[in-house]
């Protein structure tokens, strides 16, 4: 059974339909990508998945409970971490409030938890007491992913996390990315950088207009020479 | 030396309580918007609604009107809460105006009920005059004077506590900054919410008793410090729940001391326009600098 499964996603904003019938799955320990031009519905669909727009069809189960349409705080509890593409620090708030924040349902693990952030991101341990909004992007980011972390989920999902950054950070991200996969927790990535991102992952999706178009493990998907020249940039 | 005293005692002592006054109440005004993004213009109301619940207590039970502000500081903000379940969360999701509009419309549901309960007479928690204490030489501060403001500090260091300490304070300050990413992180907003009334409502009533201490208890009494209030929470920039503090005693400040007579013997302002001083200090801030003084959001 797979960790989040998504069946027949249909949705969007307001009268208009983004998501046409989009299938999604993560498994337990695995890192999945969803690729795709701009306005496939990649970020769409991650957030149909955390209750944030509403379905007008389609069913998302995670440890095989249904979850379609919970809210996200429900969701939190539930296991499922999300960061989102943009504003995604309290920006006024210091990076270890901001840290506390992603601990809110689980006070009593959050000093343990936090220190395992502060591992895996050492440079926020530096920058405990310093609010966020004053962050460079790649600290930023470093903030928002150890925000989700804080709950300690059984999936993560991130929006684009490396959108923005040079290319030493994005380096850095994706390399804490895969160590948070190793720790045991399923991750879901939208990603621009699809090669780079295809490098780390076991499995990809490729969305156009709103459904699935290919669907493969990472090493298929980069070396189809179709998706070669649509999605990754020839 | 007398004249600086009659200075201190006379202008800048009240305005230092008339701002206390102002400040708790400007800092639910700042902490409802901040939260809920909408100006609530029954708040005047609520303060009202505050110290007649002090006065019943005075009148029916004969308690000092100091044993009867937690009770009155209690009712106001249960009653914020059931306000809000009631009038605003069906219009949680609508455009900000509409809350606005429907504020209105609690505020004169609100005072017409204390009409009808309460009478429309001019009421007074205690009568007789009591003397100033004498503090060192020729300055003296009158007694609700010191209550007011010793009471007022009391609350805001607790409010800075609550800020920045506890775990929904901090909720609160998350929920504010990005709501949508609060609810991304678990916090449940609707319990946000309700504390942000809870507090609001209760800071509302405290300032309704002490408006009443301070002068007379009257149907209007929170109604006519409404703009004060917002002139407060502006000037300290809206959203920010200490700028609100310090706004509230600029204002409060800012008001007496223009009825001194600054030049030759007649008050600067005629104390009837003491309110004009806040509106000009509203308007220019609106002008000028409207994320007041602390870089609070734009009204």
């Amino acid at each position: 059974m797979a960790l989040l499964e998504a069946k027949g996603l249909v949705g969007g904003y307001g009268g208009m339909d983004i998501l046409n019938g989009v299938n999604l799955a993560v498994e337990a320990e695995e890192i999945v990508v969803i690729i795709g031009a701009n306005g496939a519905g990649k970020s769409t669909a991650m957030k149909a998945l955390f209750g944030l727009i509403n379905l007008r069809a389609g069913q998302v189960t995670l440890d095989g409970a249904d979850i379609t349409g919970a809210a996200p705080n429900a969701l939190v509890g539930h296991g499922m971490g999300y960061v989102p593409q943009e504003r995604n620090v309290f920006r006024t708030m210091t990076v270890r409030e901001n840290l506390e924040m992603g601990a809110y349902l689980k006070p009593a693990a959050q000093a343990r938890v936090m220190e395992q952030v502060f591992t895996l991101f050492p440079v926020l341990k530096e920058k405990a007491s310093q609010p966020a909004g004053e962050l460079s992007g790649g600290q930023r980011q470093m903030v928002a992913v150890g925000r989700a972390l804080m709950t300690e989920p059984k999936l993560l999902m991130l929006d684009e996390p490396t959108a923005g950054l040079s290319p030493l950070v994005m380096e850095q991200i994706f390399d804490r990315i895969v160590a948070v996969n190793r720790a045991g927790i399923g991750i879901l990535l939208v990603e621009q950088n699809a090669r780079q991102a295809l490098a780390i992952a076991h499995r990809g999706y490729v969305l156009a207009t709103g459904r699935n178009r290919f669907t493969g493990t990472a090493a298929d998907l980069l070396a189809n020479p179709e998706i070669g020249q649509s999605f990754l940039g020839g | 030396m007398e004249a600086l005293a009659e200075f201190v005692n006379l202008y800048f002592l009240p305005g230092v309580a008339v701002g206390c006054i102002y400040a708790l109440g400007a800092v639910g005004i700042s902490l409802i918007f901040a939260i809920l993004r909408f100006a609530h213009f029954a708040h005047g109301d609520v303060m009202t609604l505050g110290a007649y619940l002090a006065y019943s207590l005075v009148a029916s039970l004969g308690w000092s009107v100091y044993l009867a502000l937690p009770v009155a500081v209690l009712g106001g903000a249960l009653a914020s809460v059931a306000i809000d379940r009631v009038v605003y969360q069906p219009f949680r999701r609508s455009p900000g105006i509409i809350v606005v509009i429907a504020s209105f419309g609690v505020m004169l549901v609100l005072r017409s009920l204390i009409q009808l309960f309460w009478g429309v007479d001019v009421l007074n928690y205690e009568t007789g005059i009591r003397k100033p204490i004498p503090l060192i030489g020729d300055f003296r501060l009158a007694q609700k004077h010191i209550i007011i403001i010793l009471v007022s500090l009391a609350i805001a260091a607790a409010l800075h506590w609550f800020l920045s300490r506890s775990r929904m304070g901090k909720a609160m300050r998350a929920m504010s900054d990005d709501a949508d990413l609060a609810r991304i992180s678990g916090i449940d907003t609707e319990k946000v919410v309700r504390w942000t009334w809870l507090i609001g409502g209760g800071l509302a009533a405290a300032a309704g008793v002490f408006a009443g201490i301070n002068s007379k208890l009257h149907p209007s009494v929170g109604w006519d410090l409404l703009l004060p209030l917002f002139a407060a929470a502006i000037l300290g920039g809206i959203g920010k729940p200490y700028g609100a503090i310090v706004g509230g005693l600029a204002i409060g400040i800012a008001q007496e001391v223009a009825t001194y007579p600054w030049i030759g013997d007649l008050p600067l302002v005629p104390p009837a326009y003491k309110n004009a001083v806040a509106f000009f200090v509203m308007v220019c801030m609106l002008i000028w600098r409207p994320t007041g003084i602390f870089k609070g959001r734009v009204l």
